[in-house]
């Protein structure tokens, strides 16, 4: 559904993004993850043809969204980063707005609006004005507005922010739910949200993409994935160092594997140990790896320069 | 071209939905009341026409024109919903006109209202009639060249007073180019055929015919091509912005 080859904006003497290039399908959900200023929120812009790219292209549904805006347009069902809606209207009006924008007409449209309505839990402040609604709400409305027309393509700035945490949980369900009929791509800082609404994920800096893949094959990379960490009563680091390299933690020991063929074999490695040595064992766990840990290693600026 | 009507209906419906659109049309009748028979002399005049009604026009709405147009792109800029507007399915023409078509509606609602003035003329005197319909064409054309101008520098900036002062200023050149004291001063050290030029850049100048009842088809190309040409350059504009 979206086909992006190698996207390029300057602004000014400033290169926001430098070079991206990926592809959405009909049924994946892709995260967008970066430190702000890396890009995520222009290349999204470029998308939707808010901007026009400096170089490379932007095909949505096989349209080049420079050449046939409206009908990339049409497709598309954007949130911006704003979350921006007509302060002076209400939110009825706001969505029948956004409806006849789309050529939603007559039962149609009724249909439509109250769709969104209870999709986005606006029925009770449909006849407020925008303006003194509160910022979840209002978010929601003008998310309500980007699902109007039961886009194929949606692309969502931050659709979590400054909601509370049901309203997250609530917006995550909705977007995995979409997306498995639809192509989504939506951006965010919240590393869990990567693991719970998610099929990819592509995590940018300074205009380049440093990494994607599924949340499992990111967590991979961290430098805990695989270790098994230890709390037991009479366990040493020397006993403990026959399996891998051990790192003393506060009472208790993480173990990392030697490789990562032997990764699998390690957990059960440790208990044979634990058994043969007699040691009562506190906890113990597996390391799924830190996202996290993986996001702050590829995007420091430090780690980078290398 | 439905999203332009869309987008016409949405800004008309926005002047109404807060006091302020009633504010305007009583101070608009009030200030044209005050001008035409108090400062205009309108009964001392003993003349049946609207001279002393349309003749302020000019000045009237060099402020009041501008204070109508300034929020229509300064405030999309501010909160981001121009964001939202343009990634919606309409071409940018479309927006740019669809806004600028509601703003002159209400002011041609607000002109409108002014027809008192008509009929008092015509219980007082036997006014031409045809000439005073010349008159609100002119003052309608005016009323949108100046508001094309705030369009336009509207989209310059995200803060309102900054697009109405700049609209202010510019719709005042307009008129001192060709405002007598301003083109006698100019007489004295420039050839006619240079007075004339500068002149010709003026509303004044252009309104004057629409005053005493001509409808020429100069005047009306004048006024066409200042809105067209404002409002081309606030696309340009807004592509700007956008392109980075």
């Amino acid at each position: 559904m979206i086909r992006i080859d190698n996207l390029v904006k300057n602004f000014g003497a400033k290169r926001a993004v430098d070079g991206i290039s990926f592809a959405v399908e009909r049924g994946e959900v892709v995260g967008f993850l970066g430190p702000n200023g890396s890009g995520k929120s222009t290349t999204m812009r470029m998308i939707t043809g808010f901007y026009p790219p400096t170089s490379g292209r932007v095909l949505v549904g096989g349209h080049d969204v420079a050449e046939a805006p409206l009908a990339t347009r049409r497709l598309i069902g954007y949130l911006p980063e704003s979350a921006a809606a007509y302060p002076d209207m209400t939110v009825e009006g706001f969505l029948q707005f956004a409806a006849a924008m789309r050529g939603l007409e007559g039962e149609a449209r009724k249909k439509a609006i109250a769709r969104v309505v209870e999709r986005c839990f606006l029925g009770s402040v449909l006849r407020q004005s925008i303006d003194t609604l509160s910022k979840g709400y209002k978010h929601r409305t003008c998310l309500a507005q980007a699902l109007i027309h039961d886009p194929e393509v949606l692309i969502l700035d931050e659709p979590t922010d400054g909601l509370d945490p049901n309203q997250k949980h609530e917006v995550r369900n909705l977007i995995r739910e979409i997306g498995r009929s639809k192509a989504v791509i939506f951006s965010t800082h919240i590393l869990e949200e990567v693991d719970a609404a998610c099929t990819r994920a592509i995590i940018i800096d300074r205009g380049r993409i440093v990494a994607q893949g599924t949340p499992q094959e990111l967590r991979a990379m961290s430098a805990t994935a695989g270790a098994v960490t230890l709390q037991a009563h009479g366990a040493t680091a020397e006993r403990l160092s026959a399996l891998g390299r051990v790192e003393s933690l506060d009472g208790a020991f993480r173990i990392y594997p030697r490789d990562a063929s032997q990764a699998a074999a390690l957990a059960a490695a440790v208990i044979d140990l634990v058994g043969r040595e007699g040691w009562k064992v506190q906890g113990m766990y597996s390391e799924r790896g830190e996202l996290d840990e993986v996001f702050r290693r590829i995007t420091l600026p430090d780690t980078v320069q290398k | 071209m439905k999203p332009l009507w869309i987008i016409a209906k949405r800004e008309l419906a926005g002047y109404f939905s807060s006091p302020v659109a009633y504010v305007f049309l009583v101070i608009f009748l009030l200030v044209a009341g005050f001008l035409t028979f108090t400062a205009g002399a309108f009964f001392e005049r003993g003349e049946a026409g609207l001279g002393a009604f349309f003749g302020w026009h000019p000045w009237l709405y060099l402020v009041l024109v501008p204070a109508v147009g300034m929020r229509l792109w300064s405030e999309e800029r501010r909160s981001g919903t121009i964001e939202l507007l343009l990634t919606l399915p309409v071409t940018t023409w479309q927006a740019i006109l669809g806004k600028f078509l509601a703003s002159w509606l209400f002011l041609a609602l607000a002109l409108a209202l002014t027809f008192p003035v008509v009929l008092t003329v015509n219980v007082l005197g036997e006014p031409d009639n045809g000439a005073i319909l010349a008159g609100y064409v002119g003052s309608l054309m005016l009323a949108g060249a100046y508001l094309a101008i705030t369009c336009m520098t509207s989209a310059m900036t995200r803060n309102q007073v900054v697009a109405f002062i700049l609209a202010v200023v510019l719709c005042l050149f307009l008129i001192l180019a060709g405002f007598n004291p301003v083109t006698d001063l100019l007489v004295r050290w420039a050839s006619p055929a240079v007075v004339d030029a500068v002149a010709a850049f003026s509303v004044v100048t252009h309104f004057d015919g629409f005053q005493k009842g001509v409808l020429d088809s100069r005047d009306l190309l004048f006024f066409l091509s200042v809105i067209g040409f404002a409002l081309f350059a606030t696309g340009v504009i807004i592509r700007g912005h956008r392109a980075g």
